[in-house]
């Protein structure tokens, strides 16, 4: 790694800190990004020079805080810069202030400004167009393409966003227990969106990174809050899923399905982290959605085959979920995972009540599709298939789809045992 | 002499290499191993996963309590260490330095092994199979 890199990933990996200490300073998004900016700046001067300083979030939040100070004097005319030898001396300034800013500090700090982007009052997209500038520094132009519009767009919406959370009036003193349990749960939704919109879409890499990302600030936030069992559970739900990542797309960017993924390619170290922080959650007895989401992901990671799959545990798990947080979706896992333990007519059946809700959902009309299919039901299995490719989000999902009408087309019977299950590949 | 250096660094940041630049480490690391390898001189080494994924046992009034997290809250964490077979200090050190070039942000601590029991599941094995 060359110098300028590993200054890099200080600063990335001290933004959350310091842009939340700086938030809380300034109660402002932009002049807390701004004292953030010139402080990193500085950091690119002096950190070559001197070597890392022993908190670099504690460097940024300081050297920000008095760069911005300084902005705000200079342009009252109350006072002039300091000249740079003034910066100079931070090593010996550094130390207090790090003893101050201890990690309950930075905690409340890091769950402000995640809890300011994934604010409940903006809608989702904006949510994660928020977190990605801010709490990860994304730059606009990074962020347009993983959502695939242009700069000019994605900058309008960063800033629609900013003035919302404006005139939201975020509380700035620390909160209490219950205050502060509401806003975990909103930031691993938050979180959770930023995650899904890398995992869902394609396999560019701009997406590929929104996953990375969203492990990064769940990594943190776990590190932060080390014993709440739905963080716990959420970070293994996408350690697990984002293992599987270069397993997902063929050399052609066609999605794979999970049963005929190389399991040999999945990241077994990102498992391993996921199956640790299960086993930890499962301890404190509280079960949650992410919890038993990311047990579900644990019983498919750990199936050395395919057909290894302990389908009754996950048929189980699903009917837990559905309980936890009902929702048609839920169950349309859960008859997936029932046509493999009981057949395709008991899961059709489970199916059946959900068509109003799911009518313009793709992977309802696909597993609708394969279940028929299954009965040996082709015409309506067709229709359901055409349907589902009418309702794809993406090329690779009606690819997908087209190959199981060919292959209606060409022999049923070798379709038969494929069914496109709603399980994400 | 049997020494374990116990590599530290700052999570945060070391969770925020890119896959490239973790990747770029870990090959610098290998060189550095492979010749230890080729000398006779590393024993087992090994990488941690991240401190979030750790339990920690502490004894409070006779009672064993299972805690979540590290054994201690420090800027930078135990992210792995090596056993390292040399005559002295001064070698150690020497080896250290190239570690510490290779991974340019991790600090280490050379600590002298006392008992050393290797990976006994092998023996373990023969035994119940005799």
């Amino acid at each position: 790694m060359t110098d300028p890199a590993w200054i890099n990933a200080a600063l990335v990996g001290a933004r959350p800190q310091a842009v939340g200490a700086l938030l809380r300073y300034f109660r402002d998004l932009d002049i807390a990004e701004e004292a953030f900016q010139e402080a990193s700046l500085r950091a690119l001067k002096s950190w070559p020079r001197n070597g890392p300083p022993r908190d670099p979030a504690a460097w940024l939040i300081l050297v920000g805080r008095n760069a911005a100070l300084d902005g705000v004097r200079k342009r009252s005319r109350e006072a002039d810069l300091p000249d740079e030898a003034a910066l100079s001396d931070l090593e010996d300034v550094e130390t207090p202030l790090a003893e101050r800013l201890d990690g309950s500090h930075y905690r409340d700090d890091v769950l402000r400004l995640l809890f300011v982007c994934g604010h409940p009052e903006l809608p989702a997209t904006q949510q994660i167009a928020l977190a990605l500038r801010i709490v990860s520094g994304l730059s606009v132009k990074q962020i347009a393409r993983a959502f695939l519009v242009g700069e000019a767009a994605m900058e309008q919406r960063i800033t629609r966003a900013k003035a919302r959370i404006a005139k939201a009036e975020v509380p700035f003193e620390a909160p209490g227990p219950a205050e502060r349990s509401e806003r975990l749960g909103s930031v691993a939704a938050m979180l959770y969106l930023v995650f899904n919109e890398g995992y869902s879409a394609g396999d560019g890499e701009a997406r590929a990174q929104l996953c990375g990302e969203a492990i990064r600030l769940a990594r943190l936030l776990l590190r932060l809050f080390p014993t709440e069992p739905e963080i716990m559970g959420l970070t293994a739900l996408m350690l697990v899923q984002h293992a599987r990542a270069p397993a997902r797309y063929d050399a052609e960017g066609q999605i794979v399905l999970l049963e005929d993924q190389d399991r040999g390619l999945w990241d077994r170290k990102l498992i391993a982290e996921g199956l640790a922080l299960i086993d930890k959650a499962i301890r404190h007895g509280a079960p949650g959605a992410y919890q038993v989401q990311a047990a579900i992901a644990a019983l498919h990671a750990r199936a050395p085959r395919f057909e290894d799959t302990d389908w009754f545990g996950i048929e189980r798990l699903y009917a837990s979920l559905e309980r936890i947080q009902p929702s048609p979706v839920v169950t349309l896992n859960r008859a997936a995972a029932l046509a493999k333990v009981a057949g395709p007519a008991e899961a059709l059946a489970m199916i059946e009540p959900l068509a109003d809700r799911l009518e313009n959902y793709f992977h309802f009309h696909g597993a609708r599709g394969a279940l028929l299919l299954q009965l040996g039901r082709e015409a309506e299995a067709r229709t359901c298939f055409d349907r589902a490719i009418a309702q794809a989000n993406t090329a690779a999902e009606a690819n997908h789809i087209r190959q199981h009408l060919d292959r209606l087309t060409q022999d049923c019977a070798r379709a038969m045992s494929a069914p496109p299950v709603a399980t994400r590949p | 002499m049997l020494y374990a250096l116990l590599c530290y660094n700052d999570e945060d940041m070391v969770y925020s290499w890119t896959q490239e630049e973790d990747a770029a480490v870990m090959t610098k690391i290998g060189v550095v191993k492979d010749r230890l390898v080729r000398e006779g001189k590393l024993g087992p080494s090994l990488r941690l996963l991240p401190t979030t994924s750790a339990t920690t046992v502490r004894k409070s009034g006779g009672e064993q309590l299972v805690i979540d997290g590290p054994y201690a809250e420090t800027k930078e964490q135990l992210l792995g260490f090596y056993i390292i077979d040399v005559a002295n200090l001064e070698e150690a050190l020497a080896i250290t330095r190239q570690l510490g070039e290779a991974n340019p942000t991790s600090n280490y601590e050379i600590r002298p092994v006392g008992l050393y029991f290797g990976d006994e599941r092998e023996t373990a094995e023969t035994t119940a199979s005799a």
